[in-house]
C-alpha cells in the first residue's frame, strides 16, 4: 500500500503546460528525490500535491483516500470538500525553500501554533513537543528567538521542526536548501538524513546531488514538465540513459 | 505684555475637566473605529468586487470629506429630518457628546481600515502559503496568521492616526462641549485672554501626545520586537 500516490498530474499557466502527465508514488519510509533544470516542473509539481498549485489534471491519494477534486470555471481543479483538503494538508508538511517561517511569532511559537490550532493538540503536550523536535533538530537554544534573529540554516531547522511537530504521514521538501549560504547546507540535509533514516516517508526537491545518491531510494528526473528517467539513484546517476539526464548531470556534477 | 497666571490657576479645575472630556471622546470613538475597521479592511483586501466596494466607497466618502462637515451633518443636519426628531434615537442625536464620538469614530474607522489594509496586503506571500500548508482554514489563517501581524506592523502608522484623533477631538468644542479647547474658549471669552488660554490648551495636548507617544513606544518594543535588529 503506498502513502502517497499522484497519477498523471497536470498543469499548465495559460497554454504553457508545464506538468504534462506526471506520476509518483512513496511507500512508507520511501525517500524521493526529484531533480531537474529549473523550469522543470518539479516545484510545480509538490505545491500541486498539497494544491498550493491547482493542477489541471490528475489524482492525488494519501492512505488510499482519493483527494477530492473539481473543476474551477478556468479548468484548474480546486479541493471539491474544504475539510478535507485541510485534513489532507495537515498529515502532509510541507518544508520551503524560503522557510516561510511566521515572522511575528518565536521559534518556539511557530513549531507549536499548527498543532494546537489546526489539530487541537492541548498547548502542554505540544509545548513539550516542540521543545522535543527543535532540540533534535538542533536549534533549542533559540526557540525564544524570532525567524529575522536566525541565520537561515536556523530558520530552516525551525521549519524542518514545525513541520515534524505535525507528525506528518508524508513531508514534502521544497528545495529546502537552495536559499542557503554553502557552509549552512550541511547542517540542514544531515537533519533530513537523521530523518530519513528514521522512516520517514518524504518528497525532496533538491539540486544536492550528494544527498539524492546517498539519502533517497528513488530518483526522479523531470524534464520540461515529463518524468524523462526514474529509479534507484545510485544506478540513474552513475549510469543515465536519456541525453537530457546525461547533459544535466555533466552540468551539476563535479 | 505680561502673561496672567492667576487666571489660569483659577481655571485649572475647568481645564482638567476638559481633558477628561477629551479622554471620553479619544477612547469612545477609538474604541469603535477599530471595532468598525477590522471587519472594513478586510472587505478592503477581498477580491470580490462586490464586498471590496462598499469598504472602499465608505472610506472614499470618509476620507474625502473634512471632520468638521462630517459633524455638522451629524450633529446638526440630521435634526433637520422630523423622522429623526420623532424617532426612538432622537435623545441620542440630540446630544452633542453622542454626535461627536460617532463622527470621530466613522472617521477613524476609515483611515484606520487602510491602514489595516495596506497592512494585511504587505504580509509576506510565503507565510500564507506556510499556514495553508499546515491545513489552517481561512478563518484560523486569517485570525492566527493575517490579522496578529497585520496588526502589529500597523502599529507605527496607527501610533500617527491616534494623535491625529486626539487633536482632532478638538473639534468637539464646536459644538457646545467643554473639552481642553472649549475650555480654552471659555477662559477666552470670560476674560479677554485669548493668548494665556489657548497656550495653556495647547500645553495640555502637548503633554497628553507626549504619554500616547510612550505608550506607542512601549508597545512598539513588545510587539514589535521581531522587526528590532536582533539584541542577543
Amino acid at each position: 500500500m503506498y502513502k502517497l500516490e499522484v497519477q498523471d498530474l497536470h498543469k499548465r499557466y495559460g497554454s504553457h503546460e508545464v506538468l504534462k502527465g506526471v506520476s509518483l508514488a512513496a511507500k512508507a519510509g520511501d525517500v524521493i528525490s526529484i531533480i531537474g533544470s529549473s523550469g522543470s516542473g518539479k516545484s510545480t509539481f509538490l505545491r500541486c500535491i498539497n494544491m498550493l498549485e491547482q493542477p489541471h489534471g490528475g489524482k492525488i491519494l494519501l492512505n488510499n483516500e482519493e483527494l477530492k477534486l473539481v473543476a474551477g470555471k478556468d479548468g484548474a481543479l480546486k479541493a471539491a470538500d474544504p475539510k478535507q483538503l485541510q485534513r489532507m494538508r495537515s498529515r502532509l508538511a510541507m518544508v520551503f525553500q524560503h522557510f516561510n517561517l511566521w515572522s511575528h511569532m518565536s521559534a518556539l511559537e511557530n513549531v507549536i501554533e499548527a498543532p494546537v490550532h489546526v489539530l487541537g493538540v492541548s498547548k502542554k503536550e505540544a509545548l513539550e513537543k516542540a521543545e522535543y523536535y527543535l532540540n533534535k533538530v538542533g536549534v533549542a537554544h533559540r526557540k525564544e528567538a524570532y525567524p529575522a534573529h536566525m541565520s537561515g540554516g536556523e530558520q530552516q531547522r525551525v521549519a524542518i521542526a514545525r513541520a515534524l511537530a505535525m507528525e506528518p504521514e508524508v513531508m514534502l521538501f521544497d528545495e529546502p536548501t537552495s536559499a542557503l549560504d554553502p557552509e549552512l547546507v550541511g547542517e540542514v540535509l544531515k537533519v533530513m538524513q537523521d530523518l530519513a533514516q528514521e522512516g520517514r516517508t518524504m518528497v525532496v526537491v533538491t539540486h544536492e546531488m550528494g544527498f539524492a545518491r546517498e539519502v533517497s531510494n528513488q530518483l526522479v528526473f523531470l524534464h520540461k514538465g515529463v518524468v524523462e528517467e526514474r529509479g534507484c539513484p545510485r544506478e540513474v546517476l552513475a549510469n543515465p540513459q536519456s541525453d537530457r539526464l546525461k547533459q544535466f548531470l555533466s552540468g551539476s556534477l563535479k | 505684555m505680561i502673561f496672567d497666571y492667576n487666571v489660569i490657576w483659577d481655571s485649572l479645575p475647568l481645564y482638567f475637566g476638559g481633558v477628561l472630556v477629551t479622554l471620553k471622546l479619544l477612547l469612545i470613538s477609538l474604541f469603535i473605529g477599530l471595532l468598525l475597521a477590522i471587519p472594513l479592511a478586510l472587505m478592503r483586501v477581498s477580491k470580490s468586487v462586490f464586498i471590496n466596494f462598499p469598504a472602499w466607497l465608505y472610506t472614499y466618502v470618509i476620507r474625502g470629506t473634512p471632520m468638521l462637515v462630517q459633524l455638522f451633518l451629524i450633529y446638526y443636519g440630521l435634526a433637520q429630518f422630523e423622522l429623526v426628531r420623532e424617532s426612538a434615537l432622537w435623545p441620542y442625536f440630540s446630544n452633542a457628546s453622542f454626535c461627536a464620538c460617532m463622527a470621530f469614530a466613522i472617521n477613524t474607522s476609515a483611515y484606520t481600515a487602510e491602514i489595516l489594509a495596506g497592512s494585511l496586503k504587505a504580509t509576506p506571500h510565503g507565510e500564507i502559503e506556510a499556514a495553508k500548508a499546515m491545513g489552517m482554514s481561512r478563518i484560523k489563517l486569517y485570525r492566527r496568521i493575517l490579522l496578529p501581524s497585520a496588526i502589529r506592523r500597523a502599529l507605527p502608522q496607527y501610533s500617527n492616526e491616534v494623535i491625529m484623533m486626539l487633536h482632532t477631538t478638538s473639534l468637539a468644542s464646536i459644538v457646545t462641549l467643554i473639552d481642553i479647547t472649549g475650555a480654552a474658549r471659555t477662559v477666552s471669552s470670560q476674560y479677554y485672554l485669548p493668548f494665556e488660554a489657548f497656550i495653556t490648551a495647547g500645553a495640555f495636548y502637548l503633554c497628553l501626545t507626549f504619554i500616547l507617544v510612550r505608550l506607542f513606544k512601549l508597545a512598539e518594543r513588545r510587539w514589535l520586537a521581531y522587526l528590532a535588529p536582533r539584541k542577543h
